[in-house]
């Protein structure tokens, strides 16, 4: 999305406890926070975080935030279908829908722009593991949504997941990336 | 009974305004006091390095009339406080005194985790089987049976041993006397004070007012020939027949252990991280 | 700390430190700052945060930090740490909160300076733990027995969430008395990036100690003004401290006039005291018709819809109380004079409310409006905006 002379952008990460979300939410605000811009980050607490359904938003302007919570999205990444049906009709007429479609069967909207790959089953097949998906969709929410910059998301996953999964983790990133320019085409 | 100098005392009473304390004559409570302040002499600890910590309750009147760093707390909260003190400062003596309601009922609680934690903090228990102050009510520790305002038909509730609860917790140093024994609450006192580690001293004293009328124990006199003939010491009970055991008040020092105390691990800690650095 | 430092060039010359920072984590960072070297607590939802930071960092700079059994006794240790010098807080919420109201009169009648952070919750009782509510504004203010003044600190920002931590130890220490900073559970959890103040642009508020001879000294002297020297246990002044009334030297009382004067030296430190307690923040107020009275998180959805319908050129102003207690009357005095509507959005059954009403005594009815939300969610800056254009 562009940003103009002052801009506003609103996403809301969701899926289920457990699924890494905070910690990619906490990045994304990280890397806004290197980009200089004005940032918050909101979750929701409590049992949610264990299990049921679990959102994540950051909103990331040029300006003042006054009101932290997401509620038009600018950009809505859903991992469950729980979430996915919950959510979805916030989403801004113009913003984007990114889904996993591991978990997500329907999605019931009409104008919204949708990005569907089972970023689940990718994580496990190419990187071994289903732990870093929040990174991949993370990076692939990014490097469509241009909402901070690239090297800013590197260094703030570098410096936030434990030194152990660095590698896993940038290789997660270059895989969102990789599917984001391959998406379409 | 031996002879109990009384000059040493006067240095250690906060004289102006003070007195005459609101204690009833034949009370236990200032026996106790004494005792603690010849513990105290003894020791010669400074008066500036004691702090002195009541709950409320009339034993819990006692720290007003002392010229220590004294805090007449909340019912109950006397340990908490003590802590607060004890962990800023470690240096310093810290003494509580309370009742046995105090301790043991509202303040069980905190009773219970400071021995657990055996933080260096020597609790002096009068338990006089009542609550004194409010005027007669029962507590954790009143007899089966016995009379109270708020059991007026008999006690059917039952007691607390304050020893075992404090050994079961984890208290390192934990012994019970009587207030007719002030020679040896004073030298229990003084072993406790100087233990390292979480001490409690149960002294069994008499409210000769309150529960002696309401169970007809006579006055004071009588009340404090019962503790000297009805109480018996450790290796005493050994050597008597199970079916006199039952009743007697046991004295004694029950443990008095080394345990890790709790300000030490704590700084430990402190020097560890500063090495780290 | 989780945070990151990142150095970030503002295209100026001096460089700022910007990092993300969790509402809790300013409230402790801000309590560090302020000198904060002892911490008694109990780990409840939303406030835990807080207590695991400290667990964390105190250690290190050889402060002390404990886990108490409960809350009452989490009080109880931060005023006895307090009383033999430490500079002492604890954090909680709702539940807590109410188990520690004895300990809170205790630490007002004994004069002992400490601060509570209280990190609201949703509902009474356990409620909603980890959903936004603004239930405990009059708690604070009279949930303890007796008859005693308040200093209760709202910020609304993560960044005032630190600047009013350092404030409330500096007023607890300045004012020798229980201070709260009241937290929403929004606030407490969000992260915001925030550009790091210079510690040492904030004045930080130590205790004197006196040195009268030991016989001359008075716990609470009759001739004090603020900051003036206070002795701690252990080092040489051999006070006493009660709960009971007492005099000027700390000794119980029943005397009628000691009794008098003590509990009108306990009301006019902070009455007398007014300008320097209350802070206000008036935004976009000139030539309002219509205000908005509203703190913390809620205040942040006003703005929003003030912004929103100023550019609709509607004359609305928001009126932000950072100190709810003691409460700013002049403020609201004025605020009612010069306006037509007053909406007052909170998340409660209405409490804030009573205090306009009551400063409004005799203006007529239907100016004061109310907002009332209790479900766990947050009023939005749309429902504020509806607002303003229904009444507008
Ligand atoms: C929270 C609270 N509940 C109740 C009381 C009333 N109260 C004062 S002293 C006391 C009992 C004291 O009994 P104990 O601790 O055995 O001490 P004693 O007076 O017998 O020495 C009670 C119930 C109080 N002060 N505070
Ligand atoms: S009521 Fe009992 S415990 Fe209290 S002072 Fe009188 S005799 Fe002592």
């Amino acid at each position: 999305m562009s940003k103009k002379e002052s801009f506003r952008t609103e996403i809301r990460l969701s899926g289920s406890g457990g699924q890494g979300l905070m910690l990619a939410g906490h990045i994304l605000a990280d890397a806004s926070v290197i980009d200089g811009y004005r940032v918050t980050l909101s979750k929701s607490y409590g049992p949610e975080s264990r299990g049921g359904a679990s959102r994540t938003d950051v909103i990331i302007s040029d300006e003042e935030i006054y009101y932290p919570e997401a509620t038009r999205f600018d950009c809505l990444l859903a991992l469950m279908q729980e979430a996915c049906d919950k959510y979805v009709y916030d989403v801004k007429t113009k913003g984007i829908l990114i889904v996993d479609t591991t978990h997500v069967k329907n999605v019931s909207v009409m104008n919204t722009k949708v990005y569907e790959l089972p970023f689940t089953n990718i994580a496990k097949e190419k990187l071994g593991s289903v732990l870093p998906t929040n990174i991949l969709t993370l990076s692939f929410l990014v490097k469509i949504t241009k909402a901070v910059s690239l090297e800013s998301l590197e260094q703030a996953i570098r410096e936030t997941v434990k030194p152990a999964f660095v590698d896993l983790n940038i290789k997660a990133m270059n895989l969102g990336y990789e599917l984001a320019d391959n998406y379409e085409k | 009974m031996a002879k109990i100098p009384q000059k040493r005392i006067h240095k250690y009473l906060r004289h102006n305004k003070k007195f005459p304390h609101v204690w009833c004559p034949g009370c236990s409570n200032g026996i106790v006091l004494g005792a603690i302040i010849r513990a105290i002499d003894e020791l010669k600890i400074e008066r500036d390095d004691i702090a002195m910590v009541s709950g409320i309750g009339c034993s819990s009147r006692m720290p007003v009339y002392v010229d220590f760093n004294t805090l007449h707390s909340l019912h109950g909260r006397a340990i908490p406080f003590a802590t607060g003190i004890k962990f800023f400062k470690p240096h310093m003596k810290v003494i509580v005194v309370t009742g046995d309601g105090d301790s043991t009922a509202i303040g069980g609680n905190h009773f219970i985790h400071a021995a657990r934690r055996n933080i260096d903090i020597t609790v002096v228990i009068v338990n006089n089987n009542i609550y004194g102050m409010t005027g007669g009510q029962y507590s954790p520790c009143t007899p089966h049976d016995d009379v109270a305002t708020t059991m007026p038909y008999g006690n059917i509730d039952n007691t607390f041993d304050i020893c075992k609860l404090a050994i079961g917790a984890g208290a390192s140093f934990v012994g019970r006397t009587t207030a007719y024994h002030a020679i040896e609450a004073q030298q229990m006192i003084k072993k406790a004070v100087s233990h390292n580690g979480f001490s409690v001293v149960e002294v069994v004293s008499a409210c000769p007012v309150i529960y002696g009328r309401l169970n007809k124990k006579g006055g004071a006199p009588e009340m404090m020939t019962e503790m000297k003939e009805n109480s018996i010491t450790l290796k005493g009970i050994d050597k008597l027949p199970a079916d006199k055991k039952e009743g007697k008040i046991i004295r004694g020092i029950f443990i008095d252990e080394k345990r890790p105390e709790f300000n030490d691990k704590y700084q430990q800690l402190v020097d560890h991280l500063k090495e780290k650095k | 700390m989780t945070t990151k430092k990142t150095e970030k060039k503002s295209g100026k010359k001096n460089v700022k430190k910007r990092v993300l920072l969790q509402g809790n984590e300013a409230a402790a960072l801000g309590a560090l700052d302020a000198g904060v070297n002892f911490f008694a607590g109990y780990p409840i939802t939303p406030s835990t945060e807080i207590a695991e930071i400290m667990a964390t960092e105190l250690p290190k700079r050889g402060g002390k930090f404990v886990q108490m059994e409960d809350e009452i006794a989490s009080i109880c240790t931060v005023i006895g740490g307090s009383l033999a010098g430490a500079k002492a807080m604890t954090a909680t919420s709702g539940p807590g909160f109410s188990l520690m109201q004895e300990g809170i009169g205790f630490a007002k009648i004994t004069e002992t300076p400490c601060l509570i952070v209280n990190v609201q919750r949703g509902g009474p009782s356990t409620g909603l733990p980890t959903k936004p509510s603004q239930g405990d504004i009059m708690a604070t203010r009279w949930g303890s027995h007796g008859d005693a003044p308040a200093i209760v600190l709202y910020p609304h920002t993560v960044k005032e969430t630190y600047e009013l931590a350092i404030r409330a130890v500096n007023l607890a220490e300045k004012y020798r008395t229980c201070v709260v900073l009241l937290l929403d559970e929004v606030i407490g959890h969000m992260s915001e990036a925030v550009t790091l103040p210079d510690v040492s642009k904030y004045r930080v508020v130590n205790r004197i100690k006196p040195n009268v001879p030991p016989e001359w000294y008075k716990h609470y002297d009759e001739n004090q003004k603020y900051l003036s020297p206070v002795a701690s246990y252990g080092e040489g002044y051999r006070f006493h401290v009660t709960g009971l009334v007492h005099d000027a030297y700390g000794f119980p009382t029943n005397n009628s006039n000691e009794a008098a004067i003590m509990m009108h030296r306990l009301k006019k430190k902070i009455t007398f005291n007014i300008r320097d307690l209350v802070q206000i923040e008036s935004f976009h107020m000139e030539e309002a018709e219509i205000a908005i009275f509203a703190a913390g998180i809620v205040a942040r959805s006003a703005k929003q819809a003030v912004i929103k319908a100023r550019k609709e050129g509607i004359k609305v102003g928001l009126i932000r109380p950072m100190t709810i207690w003691p409460f700013p009357d002049d403020a609201v005095r004025k605020m009612l004079k010069n306006v037509e509507t007053v909406i007052v959005p909170e998340l409660n059954q209405g409490q804030m409310i009573h205090e306009i009403e009551r400063l409004a005594k005799d203006k007529d009815d239907g100016k004061i409006i109310k907002m009332q939300m209790v479900n766990g969610e947050l009023i939005t800056p749309t429902q504020i905006l509806h607002k303003i254009k229904e009444v507008n």
